[in-house]
């Protein structure tokens, strides 16, 4: 077999070499916040490795009330490298929110959301949404007493929105409570309802990256260097991956994911249920609003409150036009109010 | 040239090439310990599936007419009886009264907690002793000379 | 055909109307013949104590069976007038003495052919029975102070036993002995202490009733009789205590306490466990120890009390076993293992402990060995089950370091790798 002839022939029906050139092509601007670039692919990384892990899971995962907790003792006991696979599921995606906050913040410092990349930021608004909705559907999976409850008080908090609120929760819930039928549609909406959206979204939000090109700060615009894409940066992307690989199996190993107890629906909830630690902030700000403020319910004011901050955020490119310094520092002043909001809220939830 | 020599030396060729193989080898090796777990995970397990509503509670050959034994039934015990007559029974058998393990006794034809001496009749009713209330019946099945006991 | 079914249908409808006539005129003329009650209509319009039984009697079970008051007391409720109501010439008796009480019951309660019509398995011997009891001795005796049908029954408005309303109903008993039993004014003639019911509702038995609302635990009436009440005898205490107890019971009888016992003239189970207020047994109790119900009579150096110690070194050791298991597994379960086979199987480790208790009836240190042994042994298999999770542990984190040296090693090939590809560049 002739090997040119085969590239050749592969090349006049595929086109591979014009997806060379533009990887070729493609160029990352280097300046002190070029390590900020890595954590969108470390979160695309993450994310295919949930893809994996999740579809290795569907192989024997039960949907059930009935079975879906057997089901996963039984994938933690039973099946080789069970507790591995699950356990890289639970840690990864956990991380995977991580990357993708850190990501998030990187972009809103360095601006990248500016002309003609709003659509950019909103898609990843999006992303990180459905990224939420995964954890938190994906949670209750396990049908473990901590994540039964936990769905319980989340869809109660959805509940207390105004107007939609009670359709809502029965929505998320199918019926008034949490019940198998809450298992059934939370296992659609985590392998079916999810991984199509986040696949449309991931695919328009790569795209719009490529065909704006990365975003330089406005400070770096004059004066940055470039690096090649391929081989350069790719490379030292998959020396994250790769260590993200080790932390993975690091910590599936030494903090195996525990699986806890059995859910029982008439069980009392356990006392100090708390959510994943990516809603703690919320949640325990929640705690902290007096139950009225003036003539309405505090949690609807909270709820309110936190839907026109994630509003706001979600369309800060169109807020932030002005070129001048002083609105910059504004800014940067709202992004570390919100950052140590999120930081403190998520301690101070964690301490008690 | 004084630029140049401050870089390691990337143009000699045998270092390159040593460089990777090595690479190579160990993109393979990692990609091999990657691999592994996924196809271990793939291949069926010893026991095919989670049994959560039923149990396999031994064979026939070994539970003559009018014995009885007990069986693991998720994480409690379960008691399954062939009757005189042959017949299949199950029940749980920890006692209503105290939580005891009940037996099957081939000279009464009863279910017996030696505890504080329960009775129950072969359909897990209490008739003697302290317990209050009956033994939670199983449903029995047989596939071929195995005996699948399921929670109703 | 049509015909046939049509006529078939009219039957049918006539015999449901003269059914349904029948039914209703049955329930008139009842209703006609229970309202002429003359008795009732006067002592309803009654004060105070003399018109009670009228008005209690509604929910009589006698009542309820169509008995009305001159079936147990005579005379003719159809007459208005108040002599020829209570006429002694129709029968009349009035209101019994209380030393006739449970003869006055017992023209009925004693007659099987009677009783047999309203509940066939009731007993017709609780005069009998009575008359051998503490109550009833002394009310031969001429002591009216003691305790009669009525006392327990109540008088007018007596409710079946099962009906919880009942003071007789088990988890009405207690109380129902204690409005006498309890009454220091009342008992200081028979000079007998008053504090039963106060160390009954201290024990295992009363919490088995009241708070687990388990009536099949004994009440004052399963272990004194509920008619022939009286205090056991010594040397019967294991035959009361054995009717639930029959393991306890039988393997005590056939040990050598029963003899040393009886000879020294101690009351078998109440020795160790009380009476009245009989406690939660525990481990304590046997051995050597201060807590131990053994050296009340065995002294240090015999057989008695060397038995004892290797008796409780016997169930000690096996708990201890047990609590070693459960912790090696505990700790597995919390670093994220799967260990529910071997605690199920350790399930059966607790059961031979709580069986060596029963065992300890015996007295005997190899009778409790033959469960505490087998015991030991699946304690030590399920420890193994947990030292082996905890070692699959540690060999996951070592094929785990494993992994992360190559994992090291490739970052630093691909790290070498950018710097030698960079360099090129630069050239």
């Amino acid at each position: 077999m002739n090997i040119a002839a085969l590239k050749l022939w592969v090349n006049e029906r595929l086109g591979v070499d014009a997806l060379g050139d533009v990887v070729q092509k493609k160029e990352v601007p280097l300046h002190r916040h070029t390590i900020w670039y890595y954590f969108g692919g470390m979160t695309l990384f993450l994310f295919s490795v949930q893809v994996v892990t999740g579809i290795l899971l569907l192989l024997y995962y039960r949907p059930s009330a009935e079975s879906a907790f057997e089901s996963v003792q039984f994938i933690i006991t039973e099946v080789k490298f069970g507790w591995l696979i699950r356990s890289i599921h639970s840690w990864s995606s956990n991380l995977m929110i991580l990357t993708l906050f850190i990501h998030m913040f990187s972009v809103y410092f360095m601006r990248a959301y500016r002309p003609p990349r709003e659509m950019t930021w909103i898609t990843g608004i999006l992303l990180l949404l459905i990224a939420i909705s995964f954890g938190f559907s994906g949670y209750l999976l396990p049908w473990n007493t901590i994540s039964f409850f936990a769905t319980k008080v989340g869809t109660d908090i959805a509940g207390a929105i105004p107007v939609i609120g009670h359709p809502l929760l029965r929505f998320l819930r199918g019926g008034d409570e949490v019940t198998g039928a809450t298992l059934t549609r939370f296992f659609g909406f985590h392998v079916a309802v999810l991984p199509a959206a986040a696949t449309v979204l991931i695919a328009v939000h790569v795209f719009l990256v490529q065909f704006h090109g990365m975003s330089v700060p406005a400070r770096y615009e004059s004066s940055h260097r470039k690096m090649k894409f391929f081989p350069n940066f790719l490379l030292r992307d998959l020396m994250g991956w790769i260590i993200a690989i080790g932390v993975l199996a690091a910590l599936a190993a030494i903090y195996p994911w525990e699986l806890g107890e059995k859910a029982d629906p008439f069980a009392p909830a356990p006392a100090g249920i708390k959510p994943e630690w990516y809603f703690l902030f919320m949640f325990q700000t929640l705690k902290y609003i007096p139950a009225k403020v003036l003539f309405f319910d505090g949690e609807v004011v909270g709820i309110l409150a936190f839907m026109a901050g994630g509003l706001l955020w979600t369309i800060i490119p169109f807020i932030d036009r002005g070129k001048h310094q002083r609105m910059r520092i504004v800014f940067n002043i709202f992004g570390v109010v919100v950052i140590l909001f999120i930081v403190i809220m998520t301690v101070v939830g964690f301490v008690t | 040239m004084a630029k140049e020599s401050s870089r390691p030396r990337p143009e000699d060729p045998n270092r390159r090439r040593f460089l990777d193989y090595l690479l190579g080898t160990t993109v393979v090796a990692t990609l091999g310990a990657i691999l592994y777990p996924i196809f271990r995970f793939m291949s069926p397990p010893q026991i095919v599936e989670a049994m959560q509503n039923s149990a396999t509670a031994g064979t026939l050959k070994d539970l003559p007419p009018n014995s009885g034994k007990i069986f693991k039934f998720g994480n409690q015990p379960g008691l399954i009886i062939r009757t005189p007559s042959g017949e299949l029974k199950a029940f749980s058998a920890t006692c209503t009264h105290l939580d005891c393990i009940v037996q099957y006794r081939s000279d009464t034809k009863q279910i017996w907690c030696a505890c504080h001496n329960g009775q129950y009749n072969l359909n897990g009713d209490n008739i003697g002793g302290p317990p209050p209330r009956p033994l939670e019946a199983y449903i029995v099945n047989t596939r071929g000379d195995e005996i699948i006991v399921t929670r109703s | 055909m049509p015909a046939l079914r049509s006529g078939l249908s009219a039957t049918l409808l006539l015999v449901f109307s003269v059914v349904s006539l029948s039914i209703v005129f049955g329930a008139v003329a009842k209703a006609q013949s229970q309202r002429k009650n003359s008795c009732v209509e006067c002592h309803l319009g009654l004060e105070g104590k003399i018109g009670d039984p009228a008005r209690t009697i509604d929910h009589d079970i006698h009542l309820s069976r169509a008995m009305t008051c001159n079936d147990c007391h005579g005379g003719d409720p159809s007459q208005d007038d108040k002599n020829a109501a209570k006429d002694p010439r129709k029968g009349y008796l009035g209101k019994p003495r209380t030393i006739d009480i449970p003869a006055f019951c017992g023209k009925c309660h004693n007659d099987a052919a009677f009783m047999r019509k309203f509940n066939p398995a009731l007993r017709v011997d609780q005069e009998r029975e009575y008359e051998t009891s503490m109550h009833g001795q002394l009310l031969k005796s001429g002591n009216v102070q003691v305790a009669t049908c009525i006392s327990c029954h109540g008088v007018h408005g007596i409710r079946a036993v099962s009906d919880p309303l009942s003071s007789v109903y088990p988890l009405n008993v207690a109380e129902t002995c204690a409005t006498c039993h309890s009454s220091n004014d009342y008992m200081k003639p028979f000079k007998i202490p008053t504090d039963q019911y106060a160390t009954y509702k201290t024990s295992v038995h009363a919490e088995a009733l009241y708070e687990r609302q388990d009536l099949s635990a004994p009440t004052c009436n399963d272990c004194h009789g509920n008619h022939g009440a009286a205090p056991p005898g010594i040397a019967s205490v294991a035959n009361v205590c054995g009717q639930c107890h029959a393991r306890q019971g039988e393997l005590f009888q056939a040990s050598p306490h029963k003899v040393a016992f009886d000879n020294l003239g101690l009351g078998e189970c109440i020795q160790c466990h009380n009476n009245h207020d009989i406690a939660a047994p525990g481990d304590e109790m046997i051995g050597t120890g201060e807590n131990s119900v053994c050296i009340g009579c065995h002294q240090e150096g015999d057989k008695g009390f060397i038995a004892a110690a290797s008796i409780r070194g016997k169930i000690d050791t096996l708990l201890a076993s047990i609590d070693k298991a459960s912790e090696i597994l505990r700790r597995a379960e919390h670093s994220g293992m799967e260990v529910s086979r071997p605690k199920f199987e350790l399930r059966e480790a607790v059961d031979s402990a709580t069986h060596a208790r029963v065992l300890v009836h015996t007295s005997l240190p190899e009778e409790i060995e033959k469960v505490t042994g087998p015991g030991m042994n699946i304690a030590a298999k399920a420890y193994e089950q947990g030292e082996a999770a905890l070692a699959e542990l540690s060999f996951r984190r070592k094929g785990l370091a494993v992994s992360l040296v190559f994992i090291v090693f490739l970052v630093v090939l691909v790290y070498l790798k950018i710097r030698e590809i960079e360099g090129r560049q630069a050239v």
